[in-house]
């Protein structure tokens, strides 16, 4: 509570701050070219060095409180009650402090009201403690900042550079979290490999983690199915309805489309990228999956399945069509108008300056689009949960069900699951193996579309 | 006297509401080479661009009057502008050869219009046309090097060569020397002046030394009229109107 306030009460300084800096700057002020930065920039200036060493100090000192007050109660006498056994210990810990928080609560363990009075004052010492050092820190600041004010003072400066590290900072933010996101995702897949070797993982055929058990756990891992599912649902099935449709759309949109039907018909095209995966997903498993079972049965099939890869596959592929289109779209409209032109001018006809000319020139940037479509595909999950099933089958029929990878690791990790056994742990490997390949085919694809523009500008 | 080329009659260009030409007329014969200047934006260009239909690939242009390849209205219903610009062949401003290999470049439109039965015939296509825009000794060894990796004076020969393979009447050039240096620039005006014995050529220029040198007429534009065509040296020496007189004298423009 008191860090809080501590906290407030700095942010409040800190506009004091600036107005104090801007006020103080302006009496300095004696006409254009007198004073390198304008009055604002020393406001500026005063309200950061007030704000951000306080802000350093208040987050330091928030990091090391607990472990100070945990120590200052051990100390205290009451503390030598405490049973031995760790979890329950800690569980009393836990509760004093919810009582020292809010003297009503109700807790479980007795021993706990004892201790919530000496803790409750141990807090409240440091508390103060840590805010007399903030205020300090702030009064400190402010003190040097304004001292600083002086007509040739390069305010201005300082604060373009203050403006850098906050920016800097932001972007180092996701950054850092893109690396913490792939460091877990290694880590976790590292100890599920401890059980089962790699090679099983990647080249064995059987997938079935709910009967792993005993010695020969590594024989149910065998992810080559999920991977097969993941490849013929995203990467050939969806693809094969993705890049005709999207490349002649594009087509039609750059080169036939008039203005106007252009400016009707790119944007609706955009709203398909903006359906939420989930209405596809049900799109799929209640309008396509039913028809494509009964189509199988049309022509022959025993007993097809509601779930199939084909149904996933195909609304995927429509799911994928703004991808595709838009980058083709983008990869067109890069061409040169001079092709065309050149290609036109020597009596090609519209379709055969597409087709001979425009299409190779922007092949590039094509492919690109194509790579990215295909890396989102198999990323996609909703759609595959609701309509490809469960079942790890490697089969080339698209009537069949099967899976992907995933598919597979919503199911290892939704309900109740124990964070150490091979079964739950096999997803962060599953993970690791998907972000690879989708953040390999998106290297790639940057690669392709950076030397395609280069080339024509 | 033999009966003009292309013959132009009250031609007006619309692009949108806005007429870019005025009610142009123009003979142009055979045999010579025939120079449109004039200050940007006077029309010179839009109406180099209306006489192989090129125009039609921007959206709201219009052509209103009467132009005659032969006799023949080019803007008639029954007039193919596919068939019509594989007889009247056009060289761009910037050269603009195909993302392809020099062959290719070449063999595109006799493949297109279906000239050559074979490779051997192809083969021989490409050769001619090579060797008429000058360019067969530069570039006879290394036929399948992409026709970008070119220099731009070879670039814009190359498009010459492109145009003559399909066999056209005539050839439109619009300013082909202005992003070329000196020496390329010396070079595609030797190939003009040896290509007009073939072909009806018309060229639009900035360059008032250019029209001197390679055109035997002149026609000079001004805010999208034509306001005065005759011989080239006429033009050059004694201009018929005032404002003829004050362009080429560098008054404006």
């Amino acid at each position: 509570m008191i860090l809080t306030g501590i906290l407030l009460a700095v942010v409040g300084l800190g506009l004091v701050g600036w107005f104090v800096g801007r006020g103080r700057a302006r009496l300095l002020y004696d006409g254009r070219g007198s004073m390198h930065s304008m009055p604002t920039y020393h406001g500026w200036h005063l309200a950061l060095w007030i704000v951000v060493p306080a802000l350093v100090v208040w987050t330091a000192w928030s990091a090391i409180q607990p472990g100070l007050v945990e120590g200052a109660l051990m100390a205290d006498p009451v503390a030598a009650t405490l049973p031995a056994d760790a979890m329950h210990r800690s569980a009393i810990l836990a509760e004093a402090h919810m009582l020292a928080n809010d003297p009503g609560a109700s807790v479980f363990n007795a021993q706990s009201q004892a201790l919530a009075a000496p803790l409750r004052a141990i807090v409240t010492r440091f508390s103060l403690i840590g805010a007399l050092l903030v205020a300090i820190v702030a009064f400190a600041g402010g003190a040097y900042g304004f001292t600083r004010i002086r007509a040739r003072f390069e305010a201005r400066t300082q604060v373009e550079r203050a403006v850098m590290g906050v920016l800097l900072l932001a972007s180092l933010i996701a950054i850092l979290t893109t690396f913490g996101i792939v460091a877990s995702l290694v880590f976790e897949a590292g100890l599920f490999f401890k059980d089962v070797s790699p090679i099983a993982f990647l080249t064995g055929t059987h997938w079935s983690p709910g009967n792993a058990r005993g010695a020969d756990i590594a024989e149910n891992f065998g992810a080559v199915p999920l991977f097969w599912g993941t490849i013929y649902i995203g990467a050939i099935i969806a693809m094969l309805v993705a890049i005709p449709l999207g490349l002649m759309s594009a087509v039609y949109l750059t080169q036939y489309a008039s203005r106007s039907m252009r400016k009707w018909l790119k944007p609706i095209l955009e709203i398909l990228a903006g359906i939420p995966t989930v209405v596809y997903g049900y799109f799929a498993a209640l309008t396509v999956a039913p028809l494509v079972r009964d189509f199988a049965a049309s022509i022959g099939m025993q007993n097809p399945s509601t779930e199939s890869a084909l149904a996933a596959g195909l609304v995927m592929g429509v799911m994928i069509i703004p991808f595709v289109s838009s980058m083709a779209d983008d990869a067109l409209a890069a061409v040169p108008r001079a092709m065309s032109d050149g290609s036109l001018a020597l009596g090609a006809t519209r379709s055969e300056t597409i087709k001979k000319v425009l299409l190779p020139a922007a092949l590039p940037g094509i492919v690109a689009g194509v790579m990215l479509a295909i890396s989102r595909a198999i990323g996609e999950t909703m759609i595959v949960v609701m309509a490809a099933g469960a079942a790890a089958n490697l089969s080339a029929n698209p009537f069949a069900s099967m899976t992907t990878v995933t598919f597979q690791i919503v199911q290892l990790l939704t309900g109740d699951q124990e964070f150490n056994s091979p079964k739950t742990l096999s997803a962060f490997a599953l993970g690791l193996i998907l972000f690879i390949v989708t953040l390999v085919l998106n290297i790639i694809a940057l690669r392709v579309v950076k030397r395609f523009r280069e080339a024509y500008e | 006297m033999t009966e003009p080329k292309l013959i132009a009659r009250n031609v007006d260009v619309y692009y949108g509401e806005k007429k870019a030409i005025d009610n142009v007329s123009i003979d142009i014969d055979n045999g010579i080479v025939t120079a449109f200047i004039g200050p940007s934006g006077c029309g010179k260009s839009t109406f180099l661009r209306s006489l192989n239909r090129m125009n039609d690939t921007i959206a709201g242009a219009k052509v209103t009057g009467e132009i005659l390849l032969d006799g023949e209205d080019i803007y008639a219903a029954s007039m193919d502008p596919v068939a019509l610009r594989a007889r009247v062949g056009m060289v761009f401003q910037k050269p603009n050869p195909f993302p392809k290999s020099i062959y290719e470049n070449i063999a595109y439109g006799p493949r297109i219009h279906g000239l050559a039965q074979g490779k051997a015939q192809m083969d021989e296509i490409v050769e001619r046309a090579l060797t008429k825009a000058g360019l067969w000794d530069e570039v006879k060894d290394r036929l399948s090097d992409a026709g970008t990796a070119l220099s731009g004076g070879q670039q814009q020969r190359l498009c010459i060569a492109r145009a003559i393979a399909v066999s056209p009447e005539v050839i439109l050039m619009d300013e082909p020397c202005s992003a070329l240096d000196p020496i390329a620039t010396a070079r595609i005006e030797e190939l003009i002046d040896e290509l007009k014995n073939s072909y009806a050529i018309v060229i639009v220029t900035h360059s008032m030394q250019q029209a001197a040198r390679v055109s035997q007429r002149t026609a000079f534009f001004h805010l999208g009229n034509l306001v005065e065509y005759g011989e080239t040296s006429q033009v050059f020496t004694t201009p018929r109107e005032d404002r003829t007189k004050d362009y080429i004298t560098g008054r404006y423009g």
